[in-house]
């Protein structure tokens, strides 16, 4: 944890009329634990559903409805906060915090405000440039989600669904470390690739299974904190980038004009790429936060803690480590591949009895290119690993050429099939047959006596007749031959 | 501490009550009057007392994770005062 | 034939099982009560259509040889308790309409173990009372006069309608709930048993929230083993409610014996409170007397901070009571008044669906959990209420159980006390219970001078329900209370 001591570098600075700025950021990352049913009620936790279909008489807040705890969404919790390296309060405690909002049926959320279930932790950001930061976690909480209202269904009215009223959520604050807007959107990445390893959120933002509150504001270089402003709900690592960039600036130009920072909750609103005061929703807000009555205590065994350590995954920091260090895999390859845990386990079963460097190319590349090309996602990829091993260890026995390589990987990506069976159905063996090979390139030489000429005197020029072989061959022949018998008969 | 009448105003708002003037003078008096019965408490030296949390104290089991609930969305809306199919309905909330 | 409403449960079922009368004869006996009661104003919703079919499956069962524990007993029940399609009001304008589709989880017990169905009873205001003068559905009044008197009393509050119901013969027992003394205190106001529970012994689950770290429901009823058959089949553990605890129920009927040599019973001294009626307290000498001569030992006990039981209640209990009450927004179920946005219809809809005694409680436990506030007034509040269990847990390492009265007064006139601090003094000797979450129960020991009775109050251990009912009825037998109403409000 850096906090108010962590210094911006100057690339990071933000010039004013008046000198230079720093960016103090603190995120509040709201993350859906995956469950199948809500925090404290029996129903169904997943998306969509016909309006009020996944409510139950506890969610609707019907009198005289209780909670009760879902085991599942402790352990989500907890396993999380194993992976940001935190600490796990074998007791915490459930809170009320009360307002009125018609999508908040019980007049309060469930939240956790003075003991949460996990407290400090860390989240290492690499940065493009090389360099590392550590961010520090200051809590992880669970709370309830709410509902959802309906604006413009009707005029004058809104229409209130109760469906996600009591989904499960961990809130996670980082203490105000972060000091760019690179840094921020590493920051949400590397929160959402470390929850999607562990399995305890899908970090889908665009259904807003993970949303940030963005805490902004600026001072001058090493002074101490200035007043912050809290930008609610931003859904998108781009938007939240946007919103930090217009909210630096405004906040740079009060301070400039000799005004102050009025501390406000905002609104990000995409359309206009800027930031708005809520003070409407604002006023009189006292949240008068007091334990959950109907909730005693919640304590668990460190024994239950230890057990879910145990079953927790390799985390990206490590993964990546282990693909330079045991793989030599670069660096830069290696944060492609763990980025997400399903890259990572698709390049891993590619890697399985190749060579690792050339499996990060070729996954990279070939696989991961095409896929975000095409708009995919890790489950729509067709071709599946065990086919791209066969491909890379034909090559590598020289059986194929790179150039048939990647025309067998689009049959396969479009049509299917078995990599070994296509090659000999199709005849796309390597030529290494040198008699086969010799015919061809006599014939050529015969048909440019100009060309063979030249290549003596710049023996470069052997290029263009490799190419020609190629081509004749419909590229089967086996480049390195080819290039043997050229130089025998030419140079 | 005695509550004046913008407190039992802010008070009221807070707990979304509609008060009248008149309402408003009373509360004062009878909250005054509570709040002035309880100061009684202050007097007991309590630094280093817990807080009650939970009365009787027992360990309970946490519920499995599974989908028990739900699926009834006419008898969620069945008492609403105002509905348009399965949703509640409300006056329009501007953000 | 006798009086069927005369009996006590335990005499009913042995009339029940000998065929003496059916449950339908039973149930239209106790259906004509309640049509001749108007005058007390104890039920808000009668349900004799539905009695009617409960007492006749209760009556096939009967003749099947499969009597439940209740089989066949009329009930009221407390509007607190949602019952599936049947109207629950918790005595507030502000559920106006609400019919739930789900029933408590006690209730449901009830009618599994056979019991039949009267009616929702009359309570204060979401139970915030006792004298049950704040339910939106009017006060409901005392059976018992003062001797040559036709002046209306109080049944005490809030399951005020339960204790009038039950002291009327209105119905065999109900269900009633206790925050502060809510069972007890009008236990005492009409005669009768009335029993709290341990917290956590009976499920909250689908009972109408007041103060959920206080809230127990327990019977009112006749006599003490009628509380004893009447807890057995209201307790047990329930998975839906947290605060609910996983301990099997005893058989509390078997419990009963008159056997209490040895029994240590401690009279706390701070309950012996200035300007106590001398009525009062020469009950509570005699009932120490009874047990002293069963073969109980008497012993003085001291619970220092007693007086701080009072204030720090009313701090805890509106504070949950502010949080619990945000519900009724005018959006889901019930009253809404509209309004010109969100804002102004739920300050129109509160506004009109509270009344003043509710409005009052919700703005107090709101200003103590408030900015600034909370320390002072709820986080105090909730170390006094250590300070409270911790006498308590002290006193019960020397003694078995407690000897108190219940009230410090007996029944009054409605209107009669209009302050509410005043007010809330009536729950003085009971509320401690309820801090401490301890199991508490009143019995009928006395006649006032003006011919109204008096309780006095047994607290017991922890889960030692058994304890406390078989020391109850020692008591019983002792006071050999058989006082009742005279029958005043029937009209001729
Ligand atoms: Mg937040
Ligand atoms: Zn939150």
């Amino acid at each position: 944890m850096y906090s108010e001591n962590r210094k911006t570098e100057a690339k990071n600075l933000l010039p004013g009329a008046t000198g230079d700025w720093e960016l103090v950021i603190g995120l509040e990352v709201h993350a859906q634990v995956i469950s199948k049913a809500k925090l404290f009620s029996g129903s169904p936790a997943d998306f969509g559903g016909a309006p009020n279909d996944h409510v139950s008489f506890v969610d609707a807040a019907m009198p005289g409805m209780l909670p009760v705890i879902n085991k599942k969404c402790v352990e989500q919790a907890i396993r999380t906060g194993l992976g940001l390296k935190a600490k796990i309060n074998c007791k915490s405690v459930f809170d009320r915090k009360n307002y009125f909002y018609p999508d908040l049926p019980q007049g309060y959320q469930i939240s956790q405000f003075k003991q949460p279930i996990v407290g400090e932790g860390q989240v290492q950001l690499d940065l493009e440039d090389g360099s590392s930061v550590t961010i520090g976690i200051e809590r992880l909480h669970l709370e309830q989600d709410a509902g959802k209202s309906l604006h413009d269904k009707a005029d004058g009215l809104s229409h209130v669904d109760l469906n996600r009223s009591g989904v499960a959520l961990m809130e996670i604050v980082s203490y105000p470390d972060i000091r760019s807007i690179e840094e921020a959107k590493a920051y949400v990445s590397k929160l959402r690739s470390i929850l999607r390893y562990l399995g305890t959120c899908d970090g889908n933002m665009d259904q807003g299974s993970m949303r940030a509150d963005v805490n902004v504001s600026v001072r001058r270089p090493g002074a101490p904190f200035g007043t912050r402003c809290e930008i609610k709900n931003v859904n998108s690592i781009r938007f939240m980038g946007q919103a930090i960039a217009y909210e630096a600036a405004r906040q740079i130009d009060i301070l400039e004009d000799g005004g102050e920072i009025l501390q406000e909750t905002r609104l990000f609103d995409p359309n206009h790429g800027e930031t708005r005061s809520m003070r409407s929703k604002e006023e009189a807000h006292d949240y008068r936060y007091f334990p959950d009555p109907d909730l005693p205590p919640l304590e668990f065994e460190q024994s239950w803690v230890d057990e879910i350590a145990a079953t927790l995954p390799e985390l990206p920091d490590e993964k990546k480590a282990r693909f330079i260090k045991e793989l030599g895999l670069s660096a830069y390859d290696a944060d492609v591949l763990v980025s997400d845990r399903e890259a990572a386990d698709y390049y891993e079963a590619v890697a399985d009895g190749v060579e690792a460097k050339a499996a990060a190319n070729w996954v990279i590349n070939e696989v991961f290119g095409r896929m975000n090309k095409m708009g995919l996602s890790f489950a729509d990829i067709p071709v599946p690993p065990q086919a791209n091993t066969a491909i890379l260890r034909m090559v590598a026995v020289s059986e194929i050429s790179g150039k048939i390589a990647k025309e067998l990987f689009d049959i396969i990506w479009n049509e299917g099939g078995d990599p070994v069976k296509i090659v000999d159905e199709r005849g796309l063996k390597q030529v290494s047959d040198t008699g086969a090979l010799e015919k061809i390139i006599d014939e050529l030489i015969a048909a440019n006596p100009d060309k063979a000429a030249e290549v003596k005197q710049k023996p470069k020029m052997i290029g263009w007749f490799v190419g020609q072989v190629m081509q004749a061959s419909k590229g089967k022949a086996n480049p390195q031959m080819v290039n043997q018998i050229l130089r025998k008969k030419l140079i | 501490m005695a509550v004046d009448q913008a407190t039992v105003r802010r008070i009221a708002h807070l707990a979304r009550i509609a008060v009248t003037d008149d309402e408003v003078e009373h509360l004062e008096g009878e909250l005054n009057a509570i709040l002035q019965w309880v100061e009684q408490l202050r007097q007991v030296g309590t630094s280093d007392v817990e807080p009650m949390t939970s009365v009787v104290h027992v360990q309970r089991e946490m519920r499995p994770d599974e989908v028990t609930d739900g699926g009834y969305p006419e008898k969620i809306v069945a008492n609403a005062p105002l509905r348009d199919g399965h949703y509640f309905t409300v006056p329009k909330v501007v953000e | 034939m006798t009086d069927l409403t005369a009996l006590t449960i335990a005499a009913a079922r042995k009339g029940l099982e000998a065929g003496d009368f059916t449950a339908l004869e039973l149930t239209d006996a106790y259906l004509d009560a309640v049509d001749d009661a108007a005058t007390l104003n104890a039920f808000i919703t009668p349900t004799p259509e539905k009695a009617r079919q409960m007492a006749k499956a209760s009556d096939a069962r009967l003749s099947r040889g499969e009597a439940g524990a209740l089989e066949g007993i009329p009930l009221g029940i407390k509007d607190l308790f949602c019952t599936s399609g049947v109207l629950t009001t918790a005595g507030s304008h502000i559920l106006d309409g609400f019919t739930p589709g789900y029933e408590s989880f006690i209730t449901a017990n009830l009618w599994n173990a056979g019991a039949v169905l009267l009616g929702k009873l009359n309570m204060d205001e979401f139970a915030m009372g006792s004298s049950n003068e704040t339910s939106y559905y009017g006060n409901v009044i005392n059976p018992w006069r003062r001797s040559g008197d036709e002046t209306a009393l109080v049944p005490g509050g809030s399951s005020g309608g339960s204790a009038a119901a039950v002291a009327a013969r209105l119905c065999a027992a109900a269900t009633g709930t206790d925050t502060g003394g809510s069972i007890r205190q009008p236990a005492s106001f009409t005669g009768l048993v009335g029993l709290k529970p341990t917290y956590g012994r009976c499920s909250r689950w689908g009972i109408v929230a007041f103060a959920s770290s206080l809230d127990q429901a327990g019977p009112l009823t006749r006599d003490v083993r009628d509380a004893a058959i009447m807890t057995g089949v209201m307790a047990g553990f329930d998975p839906m409610d947290s605060t609910s605890i996983n301990k099997d129920v005893p058989d509390y009927e078997a419990a009963l014996s008159s056997d209490i040599r040895g029994l240590k019973v401690g009279i706390p001294r701070e309950y012996r409170v200035e300007g106590m009626a001398g009525e009062i307290s020469q009950m509570w000498q005699r009932g120490a007397d009874w047990l002293k001569s069963a073969g109980a030992e008497i012993i003085e006990v001291s619970l220092p901070n007693t007086h701080l039981a009072l204030p720090a209640y009313y701090i805890v209990a509106p504070a949950e009571a502010s949080s619990n009450l945000a519900r009724y927004d005018g959006v889901k179920y019930g009253l809404r008044a509209e309004g010109e946005d969100i804002t102004s219809m739920y300050e129109n809809t509160r506004a009109a669906g509270f009344g003043a005694e509710v409005k009052r409680r919700v703005m107090i436990g709101t200003y103590v959990l408030s900015a600034g506030y909370y320390d002072a007034y709820y986080l105090k509040a909730q170390q006094v209420r250590t300070l409270i269990k911790n006498d308590f847990d002290k006193v019960f390492e020397t003694v078995d159980m407690l000897l108190t009265p219940t009230t410090p007064n007996a029944a009054f006139a409605p209107g009669e006390i209009t302050d509410p601090v005043t007010m809330y003094l009536n729950d003085v000797f009971t509320v401690t219970a309820n801090l401490a979450g301890l199991p508490g129960i009143s019995i009928p020991a006395a006649l006032s001078g003006e011919g109204l009775p008096l309780g006095l109050q047994l607290i017991g251990k922890p889960f030692d329900e058994q304890t406390l009912l078989r020391t109850a009825g020692v008591l019983e037998e002792a006071a050999g209370f058989d006082a009742v109403p005279g029958k005043w409000w029937v009209e001729k």
